[in-house]
């Protein structure tokens, strides 16, 4: 268990909203659903993109999907970011890369 | 039952797409989204440069492709394409469909523009925190985003092709269908469901596979001739979703899913100036190839007040580029960087504040998140934020200097030099904005 990454589990859809990262996050099944609802928790994400406020998450269990809102990650966003990738496309798949670690 | 297709999901989107729909879809509407945050100050502009300009520079290239194939009387348009011009939009698309011999009837819509009621409200600005007087940047335009409202007006006037400037992505689909079934301002739960409809297709190819593909976990076939959706619509807001026959890409519930869920940061209370609608009970079901029923979306009364987007002038950005490749390519990069960085503080009096470094393929998308390494290549780009062009040239010019002052193998220097635009946010009362319908003469 402990080997296993997010992109094993699940996709996400990167979206953005001012200077807010929105990470759609969705399991391939109600397993997965299960697992990654355990143990992908706001501190979980926020720690990931070394965010210090706040990360808020909607769970949607029917679908199945988690929405992040990872607040201050694009800096300043797509017409403040100097950066090729202000809209922080390319940032949903670093959330793919994310070790999952469960006890026991 | 109603069928509106998606024409377009962005300024720059293609075209063909829109033809294959036009020609086969069978649709009521084709609805054309081109505005994004930036695109209405940078047609602003252009519209301060010359006062005929400021739509979408691309209307004209989409009017001649569908207005040939489109059946006259049965398939109508809608477009946010008039940008920061609208009538002058309007006015361009009678003109096209004249030179194609094909009288049409255009509806155009205003009254998005806000300047004056902001600059007279003087309000909060999101991203500040800090009454608009205090931002000390010009400010070009303030356009707010309409609802639905405005274009269902026009359709009452029965044109062929509806042009507006800023109206909420979602309500380009719930005009039609508000035009159409008569749903009542305050029908929360149906406005909600067309707004769903709408958030679904406002991408266009997003939702059959675009934004999607990943040949290992979600491979898509076909993308290079992506088929735009379209999506029928019952009276009581129940819609499946499709795509023509034939066309590539995929729409399933797992497409659906992650469309439902793009840039929406709160699920249960989705804003727009129509409805506060809540996806959170919307579900999915596949009823066949490429076909996708969608139900459940939940809705409560619309906002009291109205998003504007503010574009100021943002000054320039100058950039340069340059690639090394081998052993120790990321090591010679930010020799690069460093040989930059100093002689554009120190030899042009750059603030190193305003200078940006990134290592293109050694993790700079991922903002130095992730451990990167060691690439076979790395390309450098160095930006700098300026007050003038001629100081953001500096930029290219300190990067390409580096072929025979820098690092060992730096090949393939690339400059550029861009204007850029900041965008914010703010709120108005929703009564010191209303949409008016103009019809162009049709000659």
């Amino acid at each position: 268990m402990s080997e296993l990454i997010v992109d094993d589990l699940a996709d996400v859809r990167a979206g953005d909203k001012g200077d807010t990262l929105i990470l759609a996050v969705l399991p391939r099944d109600g397993e997965a659903y299960a697992l990654l609802a355990e143990v992908l928790t706001p501190d979980a994400v926020a720690g990931h993109y070394a965010v210090t406020e706040p990360v808020e998450r909607t769970e949607l269990p029917h679908l199945p999907a988690l929405v992040f809102r990872v607040p201050s990650v694009l800096a300043g966003g797509v017409t403040g970011y100097s950066g090729l990738d202000g809209h922080g496309k390319a940032l949903g798949y670093h959330l793919l890369m994310l070790r999952l670690e469960k006890d026991g | 039952m109603i069928r509106l297709g998606a024409g377009a999901g962005f300024a720059g989107d293609r075209i063909d797409p829109a033809v294959e729909l036009a020609r086969e879809g069978d649709l009521d509407y084709l609805v054309f989204e081109c505005l994004g945050e930036r695109t209405v100050a940078a047609g602003q502009l252009r519209r301060l440069a010359d006062p005929d300009e400021g739509y979408d520079p691309l209307l004209e290239a989409r009017m001649r492709a569908v207005l040939p194939v489109i059946e006259p009387g049965r398939t109508r348009i809608i477009t946010n394409s008039g940008a920061a011009h609208p009538l002058a939009a309007g006015r361009r698309v009678t003109e096209v469909a004249r030179a194609l011999g094909r009288p049409t009837r255009v509806a155009v819509v205003t009254g998005d523009d806000a300047l004056a009621a902001v600059r007279s409200l003087d309000p909060i600005l999101w991203e500040t925190g800090e009454p608009l007087s205090r931002c000390p940047d010009e400010l070009v335009s303030a356009n707010a985003y309409l609802g639905a409202d405005g274009i269902r007006q026009a359709l009452a006037e029965r044109p062929d092709v509806v042009v507006t400037g800023r109206v909420a992505d979602p309500a380009l689909y719930l005009g039609p269908l508000q035009h159409e079934y008569g749903w009542a301002d305050d029908d929360w739960q149906r406005l909600a469901a067309g707004t769903v409809v709408g958030h679904l297709l406002e991408c266009a190819g997003q939702l059959t596979g675009g934004y999607f593909a990943d040949p290992v976990t979600k491979p898509v076939p076909g993308l290079a001739r992506l088929g735009f959706p379209f999506a029928d619509i019952r009276p009581d807001g129940a819609a499946t979703l499709s795509k023509v026959d034939g066309s590539g890409g995929r729409l399933d519930v797992r497409t659906a899913t992650e469309q439902l869920l793009y840039e929406v940061d709160r699920p249960e209370a989705y804003l727009t100036p129509d409805v506060t609608a809540d996806f959170s009970g919307v579900s999915f079901q596949q009823t066949g190839p490429d076909r996708v029923e969608v139900s459940g979306a939940g809705g409560t009364a619309r906002p009291d007040e109205l998003k504007v987007t503010l574009g100021f002038r943002g000054g320039w950005l100058g950039e340069g580029q340059i690639s090394y490749a081998g052993p120790r390519a990321r090591a010679r990069a930010e020799l690069a960087a460093e040989i930059v960085s100093e002689r554009l503080t120190t030899v042009h009096g750059i603030p190193a504040d305003a200078i940006g470094v990134e290592l293109i393929g050694a993790g700079a998308a991922f903002r130095g998140l992730a451990p990167a390494n060691e690439p076979i290549e790395v390309r450098l780009r160095v930006t700098a934020r300026t007050a003038d062009a001629a100081q953001a040239r500096l930029v290219g010019w300190e990067v390409e200097s580096l072929y025979t002052n820098g690092p060992a193998g730096g090949g393939g220097a690339r400059t550029g030099v861009q204007q850029t635009l900041v965008v914010r946010s703010c709120l108005v009362p929703r009564d010191l904005v209303s949409p008016t319908v103009t019809i162009m003469e049709e000659r």
